[in-house]
């Protein structure tokens, strides 16, 4: 092969290359990975996802078929024009991305993304389902007020194996609090106001369903909010790398209808009534 | 001075205040440690393919960690740790930062060496150190660190959290802290030298971009590090001191209340981020500058927007200074300052795209020469724009509460810190090596390297996005642990054979690089018809650089077919141009 005739051979491959990835990595954006949304604002949080990919998908095509064209034009040893510099086409080239991407990535923030943000960081309304999670290392305590609708008192001096939610004996409140472990009972359509506790290192409670992630943090109060749309089993896991168990650090929502819940909720019994 | 220049073997190989053998140094400690580093994700990946296969072999090769042919959950943690920790600061910051920039500061801009050349060579010999115990942490009693690179307290404060966090956490921050050290000695010293020592008519507008970024690199370096060096010795005194910075009231272990009171987890993520993201820019931008220089020499013409992308760096340096907290969006932090976060975190993309397109638009009007180093520029530029555009995702708050610590992050980081700074290695190595050693590396043989290389990376960490769109967590001993990622564990098997190739492609790399030391055809002093400095002078470059008169520069640094040559190109040194047209023009 002629000198020539091999340079665009090898241009014509380098083509094919940097086309081929972008194919791949937008056909690949494209496909529908996520597990079926089944939280309200989850719908929102995908709506973000898929806006961000409609607005940057088309940002990265042209991206591919620019260079495409510069290394057809001028990387087959064809004489090009003088590349002297030109401070009108640098001002222009750099001010329309400046620009577009600022709106592109502004309206993901603040237009698309903060409303979502919003109903995750609510103020959860007062019919809100009230559930404390306490991850510790390797598992979910899950801990509901029970019939009279108030926490306890916990701390960790009474944390032991038969007392893991760490119960206060002599505190009224806490006698009715029912705990179970790896596992959340919650009615489909209705608020849940998570309260997460820590108390060994961070664990991140996630539902992928639900697009639902918070950290545990020992020492901080933290909380999240969801409203569960379809009954089902959806499984929780720990997203923050919290020692050799990390893997197998997962338990379950189970979302019920109001009345399978309600039935659910009164065959408990407070944990230190057992 | 003259000490290196006509010492002993000792002086002249090992403890050298010359800055092209310190360089060197840091090239060849930097490949030690990948190979390391690389070796350990190639574990990792195999593991994450077939979580539940048993490999005997492995098993007898690594005794401490495999039991039964199968690797252990907190040896898996152990390698992950080990393989960011070393890949960021070992492996990308050496040969990148430390490796090319003090091999080439010097030569870019005139200067005969560094402005403290002893200082220079104590960094690197502060480096060896680091790079031992980071090494020999694996041998402490029970395994090396296992909290991930962010070593995240309190699982990296309490000694009982999980094997690896005994001695083997304790090396490791005594590691990173002579490595801040090290960085820093370096830093300062680079600062110091782009300052005071160019040589006559070098203005700062007549710097190669390389120099720029660095020097910038360095300025961000030097006011980030301090934030994880306070966080460093704040984590050693809770581990060893019984102090409570990071540490909260209440803390139950194995049934025990433990005796601390009033600290607080996320003030070590804040110091630790505040230093974290800049320090991806320390890597991004030098990879940015050199790519620049290389698409200037084997494009044949001036970068496009030299001024432009000089701004936008120092607007990325300070935007990339006050963005940390997107790395906590789910951290418990407040969500009105995440939301600050994250609308600061995405103006970035304005910046940063100016760079990038400016790097594209070289291209514009120019005549390619597809050397491999250039082939690498362009595999730069690819990943540029996917991992950059998928970065959005993860700054925008809301899609980060599905995205974060998900495979999609571990995809994003790998195109921007490991696709994009090792392509730039790759090229700058392609281009400077003739520089370094007086030899040229075969040139077929990079582009095997290339071609094997390029779309390997990409497509494995393009796909590592899927399995986190998919849910899967970072950090994440069996996927098939979990029901919902059963059906996408394809993926990981997919991911892993593609890596393997990309793997296997290095040793093409190193064969070529250690081959051409002794067989690469001999390289004359300025062998791309380069404009910049470094070229002005012998390959190998002789000690101090340059005979008795140092280059005196008279234009910038990219004059390649403009102001009266359009098929030459006028070096920096070359006279004013009217005596130049008619020497130049004429070669």
């Amino acid at each position: 092969m002629s000198t020539s005739r091999r340079q665009t051979a090898e241009i014509v491959g380098l083509i094919a290359l940097f086309l081929g990835l972008t194919a791949f990595t937008v056909v690949g954006f494209a496909r529908d990975w996520m597990p079926p949304v089944a939280s309200r604002h989850g719908v929102g949080v995908d709506g973000v996802i898929h806006y961000l990919f409609d607005a940057t998908g088309p940002v990265l095509v042209l991206g591919a078929l620019v260079l495409s064209w510069f290394l057809w034009r001028y990387g087959r040893g064809r004489a090009a024009g003088s590349p002297a510099t030109n401070a009108r086409a640098e001002f222009w080239w750099s001010i329309v991305p400046v620009i577009g991407m600022m709106a592109i990535t502004e309206v993901g923030v603040v237009v698309k993304g903060l409303p979502v943000w919003h109903e995750i960081y609510a103020k959860p309304p007062a019919d809100a389902v009230a559930v404390e999670v306490t991850g510790q290392q390797f598992e979910w305590i899950v801990r509901y007020p029970g019939p009279d609708s108030a926490f306890g008192r916990v701390a960790p001096e009474f944390v032991s194996k038969e007392n893991p939610a760490g119960l206060d004996r002599n505190d009224p409140a806490a006698r009715d609090d029912i705990v179970l472990r790896n596992q959340i009972h919650v009615p489909v359509g209705r608020a849940v106001n998570l309260r997460l506790r820590g108390r060994d290192v961070l664990h991140s409670f996630s539902v992928a369903s639900f697009r639902v992630k918070q950290d545990v943090v020992p020492g901080i109060l933290g909380r999240t909010l969801f409203v569960p749309t379809t009954p089902g089993r959806y499984e929780i896991a720990c997203t923050q790398v919290c020692g050799m168990g990390h893997y197998r650090m997962h338990g379950a929502v189970y979302v019920e209808s109001p009345e399978e819940y309600r039935t659910w909720l009164q065959h408990q019994t407070g944990w230190l009534q057992r | 001075m003259s000490a290196t220049g006509d010492g002993g073997f000792w002086t002249r190989y090992v403890f050298s205040t010359d800055h092209k053998t310190i360089g060197k140094q840091y090239y060849f400690t930097a490949v030690v440690m990948a190979l390391f580093a690389a070796t350990w994700s190639m574990l990792l990946r195999l593991h994450l393919a077939w979580p539940q296969s048993q490999w005997p072999l492995l098993g007898k090769l690594f005794p401490g960690l495999y039991e039964g042919g199968v690797l252990l959950p907190e040896r898996y943690l152990s390698l992950v740790t080990m393989h960011g920790s070393v890949m960021i600061f070992f492996v990308i910051s050496l040969s990148l930062v430390s490796g090319f920039g003090n091999f080439i500061i010097p030569l870019q801009i005139g200067a005969r060496d560094m402005a403290y050349p002893f200082l220079n060579m104590l960094s690197y010999w502060t480096i060896v150190p680091a790079c031992l115990l980071m090494l020999g942490s694996f041998f402490a009693p029970d395994g090396a660190a296992a909290s991930g690179w962010t070593a995240y307290p309190p699982l990296s404060a309490l000694a009982d959290a999980t094997p690896g966090e005994g001695l083997g956490q304790t090396m490791w921050i005594l590691a990173m802290a002579l490595f801040i050290a090290s960085f820093t000695m370096g830093g300062l010293n680079y600062i110091t030298t782009v300052l005071n020592l160019r040589t006559r008519g070098m203005s700062l507008w007549r710097m190669p971009l390389t120099v720029w970024t660095l020097f910038i690199a360095s300025i961000i370096g030097i006011l980030a590090f301090p934030a994880l060096t306070a966080a460093a010795i704040m984590l050693l005194l809770d581990r060893l001191g019984h102090t409570s910075f990071f540490l909260p009231t209440g803390l139950v272990m194995g049934g025990e209340v433990l005796p601390y009171h009033g600290g607080t987890p996320l003030l070590f993520q804040h110091l630790f981020w505040f230093l974290g993201h800049p320090e991806v820019y320390v890597l991004v931008l030098p990879a940015m500058g050199i790519a620049f220089d290389v698409v200037a020499t084997h494009g044949r013409r001036p970068v496009f927007g030299y001024r432009t992308s000089v701004w936008a760096l120092v607007v990325i340096a300070v935007l990339g200074m006050i963005v940390w907290g997107h790395h906590m969006f789910v951290s418990g932090m407040s969500p009105y300052v995440g939301e600050y976060f994250s609308v600061a975190t995405v103006l970035i993309t304005a910046p940063f795209s100016v760079l990038a397109l400016n790097l594209v638009a070289s291209l514009w009007r120019a005549e390619l020469r597809l050397t491999p180093a250039l082939l690498f520029v362009l595999g730069l530029m690819a990943a540029v724009a996917i991992g950059g555009l998928g970065g959005v995702f993860l700054a925008t708050a809301t899609s980060d509460q599905y995205l974060h610590n998900s495979y999609f992050v571990v995809g994003h980081f790998h195109l921007m810190i490991a696709v994009v700074t090792f392509f730039t290695i790759f090229a700058g190595t392609y281009h400077w090596y003739p520089k370094m050693f007086g030899r040229q590396m075969n040139q077929t043989l990079g582009k095997v390297h290339f071609w094997l290389t390029v779309p390997s990376v990409v497509i494995g960490f393009v796909a590592m996005h899927f399995l986190g769109m998919g849910g899967e967590q970072r950090h994440l001993y069996d996927p098939t642990a979990y029901e919902f990622l059963r059906p996408i564990q394809w993926l990981n098997v997919f991911i892993s054979i593609v890596m393997f190739v990309a793997a296997a492609a290095q040793l093409v790399f190193l064969g070529n690089f250690f081959g051409s030391l002794r067989f690469g055809a001999r390289a004359d002093s300025n062998p791309w018809q380069g404009t910049t400095l470094e070229w002005t002078t012998t390959s190998p470059a002789p000690h101090l650089n340059w005979g008795a008169e140092l280059p005196v520069v008279s234009r910038g640094p990219y004059e390649y077919r403009t102001n009266g040559v359009p098929s030459g190109y006028l070096p920096q040194h070359a006279p004013p141009l009217e005596v130049a047209r008619a020497t130049v023009s004429a070669s």
